[in-house]
């Protein structure tokens, strides 16, 4: 393991009897679950590499339950780690040894429709697509939709601050939030918020989004609901390499068209899910554009003229226009399989997320090619194009020796050439665990101290989600007496994990 | 005593340092357009004019960078000229300031952020800030975010500075989204309903697939249109074919509620919506004027509410399909707010007082007053940046 985390605190593993014991006179018996079988199915979230059995999981359904769990950690002193649906990439809810696991999947109900106000009121557990369900019927949606939504919870997409394949067009969590209440550590409640469309004074709805359950606990959430467009058409596009399918999606947004889905796969993943799930993908493309234009009819059909014209210009081998609804599921169908077909090429497969400037798409894929072939690893790569997001998935397998370690590494790798280019390392996964000790590629210690900073305004005991997002861990009275002159720290030889 | 005026961002940490040590309070200063929002701060002026230039723009990759002093006018331009434009429609303040038109600087705009009339569909000024250097209130030079569109990595501070008045630290360079211009846009005007109904038929239009990127209502007589009749104004963009088709759609849609439709062309359009960004309604009328952010479906009962208290209004319209709505008072010592707030209290939301004299503004809360809880974590925010409380002080609260 290369990962370290903070050490478990004995002073808090020898209180553990006195904690299970203040829990369970918060939570009804089967809420508290200390039991070791039982915690062991809360050990990882999605970022599966690092697993740790949480000190005790507890799971409240009121907010006065979470006011209290938060009040008692901080009375006792003891680590908290908030838990959605547990499908964090990057470690955001990985539990600590020493912590409580606050999971919060019994708030999943739906506390109000208001379509007056294009809004809804919903609880931090409710599954993502289970927003759109619950107003389909209506013609609206929510946004974002990353691919776990069937699984993931609104409350992890706030912590995380999800995307998905329309952000470019439709923004990803934080621009489709209005409100949120909020319990932070010692079991104070904020609300952020509300109905109304804009925050005053300091937009600290917005600075908890992303945060990535480091500064409260969310149990409340208003989110945006959208009309649906009355029409969405796709296009698919094959191209000989990737540079031409680069080409192509700088020039449909320099024509000034914002698709509703604008993504891209390279020949590793074109072949992986053409052999996952045949969706007929032309054999012959090197790179796959997948276009989706959506508004009124009369807009798409125009737009979409458009983008063929755009895609023959730049050299496309295939153009295919859906014509029905099916046919545009079916272009997605691949996309979103894309996955789990490459996870049965890898056996194991690690998934990047930097977002580089689009135009440097073909010099980072020539570069991680190279990176690929030094580490002798294969790379298939799926790109939310529109928006210069990656996901490299690095194939790896986990029953090889030292196999994970190199993974880790050209991973590592890679995330900084996205850096190098002007990138930064996560587009909508998160740092969480998996790229904390890589913040340093991006931000020196000043700009790390001023977050900690922010950190510390919200947690000054360090409680809430140790050990994800900084790469070291610096206690707060030491942060707000120190001055960082010049980029050199006071203490540079200060222990990271 | 000579006013400070930073040639870099170095100099500009070490002046804030200096200011650090000493808790020497420092005003923050661009083109002074803004000096009458929030509550007046004190402390020597520091002019961040030098600070000047637009530092990247790739229009194809939809991004610009530039230096916080840079007039947003030149960013203005330089978008036009590739049909690109600042998607959130920031307000220009001067005319409701009575100042000229068309002054302040990029980094000024962030400061107060907010948003215009396409708040409704494209967000406001924090969803398009991508990233941004600056001088803490400690002196220390931080950046945050990127320019890329997508971007996780660390606490999204963008939100923070983002109508932050400067109390947390001194921007030095903003990055922004750039996105394309609509190709043409037209406005659908309702009118000869009353306020009630035409807001009820702004939030249908709201709640439609139309894709409106205005909704506004303006009170019969009120300008910039001094129609005299209620107008709900609605406005589209897009392609020709799709604005055209949509007119006809919203028509259909809004049809049966009574009133009369007009629609105005693509200039009379744009000349309105910037008038409306601008406050006009409000903006030509002597008096205390508010800006309030509410659920749109209460827009409406805020004005009544105010009414039936005997409220001396002497203008008002509604923005945001009744979600925002701009109120103009008979000068009062309070500027009404005791009454406004009692109002806005039984429905949520929250007012900023936005134009009154200096004294009106030092007295009364100009922002919305918070919870115990949420001013205390507020104020440790501030000081987490701004330990001393050097920077603006006193321009959001008495206390910081």
């Amino acid at each position: 393991m290369t990962l370290l985390m903070p050490a478990p605190e004995p002073e808090i593993l020898s209180r553990r009897d006195e904690l299970l014991a203040r829990l369970r006179a918060i939570l009804p018996a089967q809420s508290v679950i200390a039991d070791e079988t039982a915690r062991r199915a809360y050990d990882c979230d999605a970022f599966t590499m690092y697993r740790a059995l949480p000190l005790v999981v507890a799971l409240p359904e009121t907010v006065a339950q979470v006011q209290a769990i938060m009040a008692l950690a901080q009375e006792m002193n003891v680590k908290i780690v908030p838990r959605g649906a547990g499908t964090s990439l990057s470690g955001g809810s990985m539990p600590l040894e020493d912590g409580i696991l606050l999971g919060l999947s019994k708030f999943n109900r739906i506390l109000e429709i208001d379509y007056e106000n294009r809004c809804a009121r919903v609880q931090p557990g409710v599954q993502n697509l289970a927003i759109s369900k619950a107003v389909e019927a209506e013609g609206f949606y929510y946004a974002p939709d990353p691919s776990s939504q069937i699984a993931c919870s609104i409350g992890g997409n706030v912590a995380e601050n999800a995307g998905g394949v329309h952000c470019l067009k439709y923004g990803l969590t934080t621009n489709n939030i209005l409100g949120l209440e909020v319990v932070l550590m010692g079991g104070e409640i904020v609300r952020l918020g509300g109905k109304h469309l804009d925050s005053e004074l300091y937009d600290l709805m917005g600075l908890m989004t992303g945060s990535e359950g480091l500064l409260g606990v969310v149990t409340e959430i208003t989110v945006r609901i959208l009309r649906k467009p009355p029409a969405a058409r796709g296009l698919l596009l094959g191209f000989s390499s990737v540079e031409p399918g680069a080409r192509c999606v700088g020039a449909i947004i320099s024509r000034g068209i914002i698709p509703g889905g604008l993504e891209m796969m390279d020949k590793a993943t074109i072949d992986a899910v053409e052999r996952f799930q045949p969706c007929g993908y032309p054999d012959d493309a090197a790179a796959l554009v997948i276009v989706e234009l959506d508004g009124t009819a009369a807009e798409v059909d125009l737009l979409v003229g458009v983008v063929e014209q755009i895609a023959r210009a730049e050299g496309a081998t295939t153009t295919k226009v859906s014509t029905s609804e099916a046919e545009r599921l079916q272009f997605w169908a691949g996309r979103k399989n894309a996955f789990p077909a490459v996870s049965c090429i890898g056996p194991d497969y690690l998934c990047m997320d930097g977002t580089i400037p689009r135009g440097k798409l073909p010099e980072v894929l020539t570069g991680m090619e190279a990176l690929a072939r030094e580490h002798g690893l294969r790379v298939a790569n799926v790109f939310h194009a529109g928006d210069g997001n990656l996901h490299p998935l690095i194939l790896y397998d986990a029953s090889i020796d030292g196999d994970i370690a190199r993974a880790e590494a050209l991973g590592a790798d890679i995330l900084r050439l996205c850096v190098a280019v002007g990138g930064v390392l996560t587009g909508e996964h998160g740092v969480g665990v998996e790229k904390r000790d890589l913040m340093g590629e991006m931000f020196n210690e000043v700009d790390l101290a001023q977050q900690m900073r922010v950190k510390c305004a919200f947690d000054p005991a360090g409680r809430l989600n140790p050990g994800k997002v900084f790469p070291t861990l610096r206690r707060c009275a030491e942060m707000g007496a120190m001055h960082v002159v010049a980029g050199a720290m006071p203490f540079p030889d200060l222990p990271r994990f | 005593m000579t006013r400070l005026a930073p040639r870099d961002e170095t100099e500009l940490a070490e002046a804030l340092r200096a200011a650090n040590a000493s808790g020497a309070p420092l005003k923050l200063t661009g083109a002074g357009s803004k000096t009458q929002l929030g509550r007046p701060a004190t402390g020597e002026e520091l002019s961040l004019a030098a600070l000047e230039g637009v530092t990247l723009y790739e229009p194809e990759e939809l991004v610009i960078s530039a230096r916080a002093g840079t007039p947003l006018a030149e960013i203005e331009a330089l978008l036009e000229a590739h049909g690109q434009h600042l998607a959130f429609e920031p307000m220009d303040y001067g005319p409701l300031l009575g100042l000229a038109a068309g002054q302040g600087t990029i980094g000024g705009l962030v400061a107060v952020g907010g948003g215009g009339p396409r708040r409704i569909k494209a967000g406001a000024l924090r969803d398009h800030l991508l990233g941004f250097r600056c001088v803490t209130g400690r002196g220390e030079i931080v950046k945050s975010g990127g320019r890329v569109m997508k971007n996780v990595t660390g606490y999204d501070l963008s939100k923070l500075v983002a109508g932050s008045h400067g109390t947390l630290a001194a921007l030095t360079e903003v990055t922004f989204k750039a996105l394309p211009k609509p190709e043409t846009e037209q406005t659908l005007l309702l009118t000869g309903l009353c306020e009630e109904t035409s807001l009820a038929a702004l939030r249908a239009a709201s709640g439609s697939p139309y894709e409106p990127s205005g909704l506004a209502l303006l009170p019969r007589l009120t300008a910039p249109l001094r129609l005299d009749v209620n107008a709900a104004a609605i406005r589209l963009e897009g392609p020709a074919i799709s604005v055209a088709r949509r007119l006809d759609d919203l028509r259909a849609l809004l049809a049966g509620r009574g009133g009369d439709f007009e629609i105005l062309p693509q200039a009379e359009s744009a000349a309105l919506w910037r008038a409306l960004r601008d406050a006009a309604p409000v903006a030509g009328q002597p008096g205390q004027a508010w800006r309030v952010s509410v659920a749109p479906s209460d827009g409406h009962a805020l004005v009544a509410g105010l009414r039936e208290a005997g409220a001396s209004l002497l203008a008002h319209f509604y923005d945001w399909a009744g979600g925002l709505v701009w109120l103009c008072f008979e000068p009062a010592p309070d500027a009404h707010a005791a009454l406004l707030r009692t109002v806005i209290g039984r429905l949520g939301g929250h007012a900023t007082l936005i134009r009154a004299s200096a004294e009106v503004r030092a007295a009364v809360d100009v922002f919305q007053p918070q919870p115990p809880a949420l001013a205390a974590l507020t104020r440790r925010v501030k000081e987490s940046f701004d330990p001393a409380h050097i920077l603006e002080r006193g321009r959001l609260r008495a206390e910081f």
